[in-house]
């Protein structure tokens, strides 16, 4: 479905043909920081006609969000643009003076942010917030911007607008929240829409929603929109063109199709390369991009991916490549990349709009046309994927079928009032219900993985399984031993055998230890080794995870995130355990970083016969990485069983709805069949029955009243609490 | 392939020179703030002053001579005058503030180690004991602290020793009850809970990573606590409660200039009255140096997350 909206705003676009929306030639921004200099924008150009959308994607740290905040004249103190135009309907925003740049602000230009809670004023009322922009730009009083505000409000999709007027952004959840943060965006009817990030910090679930409505508002209301966005998947469908910046600086540009399909520049190829969905085989190392984007205080010579580059040559590291655009050997698609599988009219507004551009310079590349800054493209006619994706099979892990781990029917209820002096009044109490009854079982050596919306318990369960949280019910069995019942010295042994890889490394690590230390804290604590033997344990450690011996020596602060992810894993297996939960341990991280974690945990998992128990939302890490799967939601377990199983044969209605809301990188993928709707309940009060009957498109009466058991009505080791499970549908 | 090899290869930082350490880097921060370095100079001149000085100006300040009541500035031998009991007044201030700046750094020390350590355990073990600790703390700051050190003042007959305890007794609840915020705020850290799983206790929690972490605050209440201790030297001589004659302090040596005002003998006031206020200044300088340098730190790391 969301295909087709492509194409149909694109032919919105090819009515208003003339001239461009918005052109960005050349831009480069400096910030000036305390004691250096970052050239954070390094000759970025884009262009953008009327009601056309276009994705720039790029690691962290490439310049992405900068490029969005310069187009509104928002950076960061310090910032400044030193070169190039911005030129937004004939006038230079670059030059531009603060009151015309407000005048364009929230009025011509509208701005999403990436964090829906901190872009909204706490103090402020949904309705007073929205209207606001009505009353600085428009003139209108406030009973008709109220109004005005009101409707936008039912057209993001708000429930009761006219009562959500009246509440504050701590009332709303995040979803609610980004949908009021749009509706700001749209009320003064802009000609652009700048997204950063939108849904980063959403769930699966909403993220589907929040794109499906900047979709439908954009066809509807015929703006352009520029979505920045780290992920791959979020832009595959949502967007007509992609630009790709590396180290501030745009490196390629093409129809989204065009890109997805036949990317030229080998950063572009290493990016596809690195995403788990793009593996070839589940038992195959997922594709990285070694080493970090350059740190843009110095400006590089050559091109500036030739350090992490597989292909580069001497000519890349002296001479610069410049953007230019290419005839593909492929007919059809030589002009405008994009027509060759899209139906209809697909013709960017190439024609007049080519004249505009002076020709001969680095950004005077064709619009629509497929352009990039490599002196060593990729060959279209080699499959670009399997050109990165190296052929080295290793050997499946061979499991013994032991058991590792238990949980029996483990419950997890927070009470939702508590002091040190409260009566403790045992009745009556009311509580959040985190992890209701669940059991599963990890053997030794396998990797369990748990995947769920955020708020759903997996957490929870995590610190269960760890040790961090004591069940109020039911009993953590690890190795045929009850946890509760171990006494203290049993307990610290117990801690040997089980760690814990926390999500941000950084904050798990004193900042004021060196690596050295880190490292050795959990040897000290267990008793292990004298000085001498420690010291080589560490080294040994740092070998593991592929960093250098020398990291001992240097503080967390200087490591990058996929470096302290690494330093994360040397810590947990410093006792070596024969467990490892990893609570979102990649969650954090750039695709082509998170490749090189995974690849990391998949190795030292068949050198050492760990078992993990990996939580994670992201679906295509967990197919990936796990052998058995188990999906929560609200607090129970749904579904559990083979990965291979689970993920291509769901049986429960939520995790088929998960698997079609999750964002396919991939263009041309079909449209989802049912995405979830609606928000998970609060579990401070979950329904009664089946706790995902509320938005289950199956439920019928029975649901409500009885808890459906778990069963397994399909394959032996699939399991799923339904009453309605989908054995049927499993063929498709 | 370069792009596939990555995963395995090395990927720490290159260089091999190990990182200067966190003190270090705090001190650089320190010494490019101008009023908190002037203030260090200050403080060591001060310091040089009262236990080198007597090396150079030699001075009886044991035995009273009459004869010599009451000079001038000026006169041969005394630059600074004498006491109406005839010491000399250089000298005097230099042993006297020896005694100022012993107490007062000791006292100011022992009250921060002990409402460090009161603090942190309060803060890390929460929950029923964090609320006694600190209703202890809140009853005792109830007290007028001045009060309580003229009752027990009168109750003992001060030596160095008893005056640094009484002023510590005092002054540890304030620093008590700022750690124990610190480390409230510490011990839901995720390092805590890494620490904990891999089966650490209590005491490592407190004196490996709260008070570590929380060494800015402590260091900046020290040198506040210091100026405070001596302050309270200087309250208490001046009521006439210090260590009796013929040892001195700045204080007691301003309770005893005080009688001649009216005589117009100045030189018995200012001298010990504007080397107070220099230490207290001086210290209180330093510690807020001490505070930006912490800060600057944090935001340091902070920023390259």
């Amino acid at each position: 479905m969301t295909g087709s909206t492509a194409s149909t705003d694109s032919t919105a676009s090819t009515g208003s043909t003339g001239s461009l929306l918005l052109r960005v030639d050349d831009l480069h921004v400096e910030i000036a920081g305390r004691d250096r200099t970052v050239h954070a924008l390094d000759g970025v150009s884009l262009d953008l006609a009327p009601g056309e959308a276009l994705g720039i994607v790029g690691e962290s740290g490439c310049g992405k969000t900068m490029t969005a905040l310069s187009v509104l004249g928002l950076l960061p103190g310090g910032g400044r643009i030193t070169g190039g135009s911005i030129d937004f309907g004939g006038t230079d925003l670059a030059t531009a003076t603060e009151p015309v740049l407000r005048g364009v602000r929230g009025n011509s230009i509208g701005m999403v942010f990436q964090d829906p809670l901190t872009s909204l004023n706490p103090t402020m009322t949904i309705g007073a917030q929205v209207a606001e922009p009505l009353l600085l730009h428009k003139g209108l009083g406030k009973a008709e911007a109220w109004q005005r505000a009101e409707e936008m409000l039912r057209l993001v999709g708000l429930p009761t607008p006219g009562e959500r007027l009246k509440n504050y952004p701590h009332q709303l959840s995040g979803g609610m929240r980004q949908r009021v943060a749009i509706a700001m965006a749209l009320i003064c009817e802009p000609e652009l829409l700048i997204a950063d990030e939108p849904t980063t910090a959403l769930d699966v679930t909403t993220q589907a929603q929040i794109l499906e409505l900047i979709d439908d508002l954009r066809s509807r209301l015929g703006m352009a929109m520029i979505l920045v966005t780290h992920d791959l998947g979020v832009i595959a469908r949502r967007v007509d063109r992609v630009a790709v910046m590396y180290a501030g600086k745009t490196v390629e540009r093409a129809g989204v199709r065009t890109l997805f399909a036949a990317p030229r520049h080998r950063y572009t190829q290493a990016l596809f390369a690195a995403l788990p969905e793009r593996a070839a085989d589940e038992s195959q190392p997922l594709a990285t991009i070694p080493g970090l984007p350059p740190s843009l205080v110095t400006r590089p010579a050559g091109c500036r991916f030739a350090p992490r580059c597989g292909f580069a040559t001497g000519e890349c590291r002296e001479l610069e490549p410049e953007l230019s655009e290419v005839v593909l050997p492929l007919p059809a698609t030589s002009r405008n990349g994009d027509s060759a599988p899209a139906p209809g009219p697909r013709t960017a507004p190439h024609g007049p709009a080519t004249g505009d551009i002076p020709e001969g310079r680095a950004g005077a590349a064709r619009r629509g046309a497929h352009a990039f800054a490599c002196f060593h493209p990729v060959d279209p006619a080699v499959d670009p994927v399997a050109e990165v994706v190296p052929a080295a099979p290793a050997a499946p892990p061979s499991r013994a079928d032991e058991t590792l781990l238990a949980l029996t029917d483990v419950t997890k209820d927070y009470p939702l009032h508590s002091s040190p002096f409260a009566l403790r009044r045992r009745a009556a109490a009311a509580v959040v219900s985190a992890v209701a009854g669940v059991s599963l079982i990890v053997r030794r050596g396998e990797t369990f993985g748990i995947v769920g919306e955020s708020g759903c318990g997996k957490s929870t369960l995590g610190r269960l399984v760890v040790g961090m949280e004591e069940p109020t019910r039911g009993t953590v069995r690890f190795a045929d031993r009850d946890i509760a019942a171990l006494d203290r010295r049993a307990l610290r042994a117990h801690r040997r055998e089980v760690q814990l890889m926390f999500q941000d490394s950084y904050a798990s690590m004193d900042p004021r230890m060196r690596v050295g230390a880190i490292l050795r804290e959990p040897l000290v604590i267990q008793g292990i080794g004298d000085r001498a033997a420690q010291n080589a344990r560490i080294a040994g450690l740092l070998d593991d995870v592929g960093l250098d011996r020398g990291a001992v020596d240097r503080y967390p602060h200087e490591f990058s995130g996929g470096q302290r992810q690494r330093l994360g894993l040397a810590r947990a297996l410093a006792l070596s355990p024969s467990l490892v939960v990893a609570d979102e341990p990649v969650s954090a991280l750039d695709v082509s970083v998170q490749a090189q974690i995974l690849n990391l945990m998949r190795d030292l998992q068949r050198e050492k016969g760990l078992a993990y128990l990996f939580i994670s939302h992201d679906l295509a890490v967990v197919r990936h990485l796990a052998d058995t799967v188990g999906v929560m939601y609200l607090g129970k377990l749904v579904e559990t069983g083979p990965a291979a199983s689970v993920f291509d044969a769901p049986l429960h209605p939520y995790t088929r709805g998960l698997l079609d809301t999750a964002e396919q990188p991939d263009p041309a993928a079909e449209a989802a069949g049912a995405p979830l709707g609606g928000e998970a309940p609060s579990a401070a009060d979950p329904p009664s029955g089946c706790r995902f009957r509320t938005r289950c498109p199956a439920a019928q009466e029975i649901c409500a009243r009885i808890e459906p058991a778990p069963a397994e009505p399909a394959v032996p080791g699939h399991r799923v609490a339904c009453h309605f499970p989908l054995v049927a549908a499993a063929g498709r | 392939m370069t792009a596939t090899a990555a995963g395995t290869a090395p990927a720490a930082a290159e260089t091999a020179v190990p990182t200067p350490s966190l003190a270090r880097r705090t001190l650089a921060v320190f010494t490019r703030n101008k009023l908190a370095l002037a203030g260090a100079v200050v403080l060591v001149a001060l310091s040089a002053f009262c236990f080198l000085g007597p090396l150079f100006h030699s001075t009886d300040q044991v035995h009273t001579d009459l004869g010599q009541a009451n000079l001038a500035p000026g006169s041969p031998g005394h630059p600074l005058g004498t006491t109406d009991l005839g010491y000399d007044m250089l000298g005097r201030l230099m042993t006297g503030g020896r005694t100022s700046l012993e107490v007062g750094l000791a006292a100011g020390l022992l009250a921060t180690f002990i409402g460090t350590v009161y603090g942190s355990v309060a803060g890390y073990f929460g929950g029923w004991l964090d609320a006694a600790m600190m209703r202890i703390t809140d009853a005792a700051l109830a007290i007028p602290a001045l009060f309580l050190l003229v009752v027990v003042a009168a109750i003992v007959t001060p030596s160095k020793l008893v005056l640094i305890l009484i002023i510590a007794s005092v002054a540890w609840l304030s620093p008590a009850r700022l750690i124990r915020g610190e480390a409230l705020a510490l011990r839901s850290r995720d390092y805590i809970h890494a620490m904990r799983l891999m089966g650490g206790g209590g005491t490592r929690a407190v004196f490996r990573h709260i008070v570590p972490n929380a060494i800015g605050t402590v260091v900046v209440n020290a040198t506040f606590q210091i100026a405070d201790a001596i302050l309270y030297v200087a309250y208490l001589s001046f009521l006439g409660l210090s260590i009796p004659p013929p040892a001195a302090d700045w204080g007691s040596m301003l309770s005893a200039g005080i009688t001649y005002t009216q005589v117009g003998y100045w030189w018995l006031i200012f001298p010990p009255g504007i080397a107070i206020v220099l230490v207290v200044a001086a210290f209180n300088f330093i510690g807020d140096g001490l505070r930006d340098a912490f800060d600057v730190r944090l935001q340091k790391s902070g920023g390259n997350r």
